[in-house]
């Protein structure tokens, strides 16, 4: 099967080929080509995403300091994380930012694209105004919001207050409101993303389903219930989703926003990726901070699970 | 782009009597947009004032002045910063251009024993968080030497999944009677995907380009960890490390702010059309 060659025309010259090639039969030369592409990307794969995975896994059932070589400790680094009151803070800090910053974020965006879907008059631009902050860098954006929230000479918000005779607010100084203050800045940078995938959602549904259902008499609340919602699932699916691991990975804009204290005050900001940066980088407790991304990583695949699942019954 | 309606059908469905509620939805969407580009507006307005002015609330400077953009420039360090990241970003992007669209092109037009098993290989990888690998990179780093070095802020993101699978769903859509032609020309594997079928998925490569360069124009948490001298900061970190010198100069800080922000953005304003397609493009099929 191999070596009949299909096409004998001489030698041809054109090709970076010796003999050899030349007596490959097509089939295995497309291997050949196949194995080649995937080659450099295969050690890629193994080397910079499966051996840390595996890696990763491994030195959570370590204590490790970076200075002497690892110890195998078993499940020592969980049961002392599961006992850790920091751990439970924080992983009540992460799971606030997501149950409350997902669903807000979610409906602003669903109701910003509704209207914004119909506006005619100036639409590239309005829509532009609102897909701004999404191409913004987050921590200079954590600078400016940090700026806006200080107290009144100086801080934007609380000088608004003060104009409109209301009373002055600790924002990212209290303990009560530092987390809800981060979290409104995070909406606010994530919004513009979400529109357009809801826009993306409202055009692909087909326009005979609207007209049919006029001719029906359907007002337009009984269409948004009937018709946009379900047949929008899909991608308010993949936006609960995508936000929700973006509110657990959070990052960027606590650690600008409390630099003098990451995750205070007393901690009432920190989220779990902010944890596992401070054990990792700030203590040095290598072993301790694999386990916890290994907590973080559980987190994210039950949520990709549940995504399939949500998906999967209609 | 803004035609009037014509359509008699539209313009009888949103009849005359919810006009009244469409101009009021519209003047909603306006205030709620400006308020959303209030920080950018603010952010530029201050780092036109001097430091007495930046209690003034006043959108429009009384007296602009670029005095602050040429101090925090004269030392170089945000220049160098600007470097790093443009040249990190743009580094990173070409790879996975080439590369995901390399192995999206494999897995969707060969037939070959292992092609499921590497395609769902690369595709689990979708579900590991970077935070999970950043310690095992950080020990590697430190023993190949790539701590503190443009590898080191690079090499994790050479080749992704989400791209690899993006373009896997492109190149399924091209039909294979283009490629076969290409083969009876007598073009190679390798130049029939790169002259014959790249040029089919220029909207994916677009999209995978700006989201690759955007992730890593505004990559935080991994340069911040790889890095520890300041002329290899890229620009977020680079910022970060300067606001915390600069302490309550407002001023100051909201001009490396706007100058960490202000170029790439005027740049994605030009091509806002491109992106918000290709978020879309990327956004229904990712």
């Amino acid at each position: 099967m191999a070596s009949t060659p299909t096409q004998t025309e001489g030698a041809a010259p054109r090709r970076p080929t010796g003999p050899v090639w030349d007596r490959l039969s097509m089939k295995t030369k497309k291997l050949i080509w196949v194995w080649s592409f995937l080659a450099l990307p295969i050690l890629f794969y193994s080397v910079i995403r499966f051996y840390p995975t595996l890696q990763a896994f491994w030195l959570s059932l370590t204590d490790w300091d970076l200075m002497q070589p690892p110890v195998f400790i078993g499940l020592g680094n969980y049961k002392r994380l599961f006992a850790d009151p920091q751990f439970w803070k924080v992983f009540r800090n992460t799971f606030t930012y997501l149950i409350i910053g997902t669903p807000i974020s979610l409906v602003l965006a669903f109701v910003i694209s509704y209207y914004l879907d119909r506006v005619k008059i100036m639409h590239a631009f309005i829509r532009a105004l609102y897909f701004l902050p999404f191409l913004t860098t987050a921590a200079a954006m954590a600078w400016v919001w940090r700026w806006f929230y200080q107290p009144a000479p100086i801080g934007v918000i609380n000088d608004l207050l003060g104009l409109m005779g209301l009373p002055q607010q600790p924002f990212i100084r209290s303990v009560t409101q530092a987390l809800p203050s981060i979290m409104v800045t995070s909406i606010w940078a994530g919004l513009g993303f979400q529109i357009i995938i809801f826009m993306a959602g409202l055009r692909a549904i087909p326009s005979t389903y609207y007209e049919a259902a006029r001719i029906d008499g359907l007002g337009e609340w009984a269409i948004l219930r009937k018709i946009t919602l379900p047949l929008l699932k899909p991608t308010t699916v993949f936006l609960v989703v995508f936000s929700s691991i973006g509110f657990l990975r959070i990052f960027d804009q606590v650690y600008n926003m409390t630099t003098n204290d990451p995750g205070g005050p007393l901690g009432s900001t920190k989220p779990l990726v902010l944890m596992i940066f401070q054990t990792a980088f700030s203590s040095y407790e290598m072993g301790y901070a694999a386990a916890q991304t290994v907590v973080l990583f559980s987190i994210l695949l039950v949520v990709s699970l549940l995504q399939l699942r949500v998906l999967r019954d209609k | 782009m803004m035609s009037t309606d014509t359509n008699p059908k539209v313009a009888a469905a949103f009849g005359a009597s919810i006009r009244p509620g469409r101009i009021i939805a519209w003047t909603l969407l306006l205030i709620g947009g400006l308020i959303m580009v209030t920080p950018l507006l603010f952010m530029f307005s201050t780092s036109l004032k001097t430091a007495g002015q930046v209690y003034d609330l006043r959108i429009i400077p009384a007296a602009p002045t670029l005095e602050n953009y040429i101090k925090v420039l004269s030392d170089g360090r945000f220049m160098r910063w600007f470097f790093n990241s443009a040249f990190v970003a743009v580094t990173v992007t070409l790879s996975n251009v080439f590369f995901d669209s390399l192995v999206g092109y494999t897995l969707a037009k060969f037939e070959f024993r292992g092609r499921y098993l590497i395609f769902l290989a690369i595709l689990s990888t979708l579900m590991i968080p970077t935070e999970m690998l950043v310690i095992p990179w950080y020990l590697m780093s430190s023993q190949l030497g790539w701590l503190d070095s443009y590898w080191g802020i690079m090499f994790p993101g050479m080749m992704t999944a989400f791209g690899t699978f993006l373009m896997k769903q492109f190149f399924d859509t091209i039909p294979n009677d283009f490629l076969e032609a290409a083969r009876i020309d007598g073009l190679n594997e390798f130049q029939i995907w790169w002259k014959v079928a790249m040029p089919l998925v220029t909207p994916a490569l677009s999209a995978l380009a700006i989201f690759t360069f955007l992730g890593n124009w505004t990559a935080f948490f991994w340069p911040l960890i790889v890095t520890t001298s300041r002329e290899l900061y890229t620009l977020p970190v680079g910022l970060s490390s300067f606001a915390v010198e600069q302490s309550i100069q407002w001023e100051m800080i909201m001009t490396g702010a706007a100058i960490a922000t202000l170029p790439t953005l005027i740049v994605f304003l030009v091509l806002q059309r491109y992106i918000v397609r290709g978020v879309m493009l990327a956004g229904l099929k990712g």
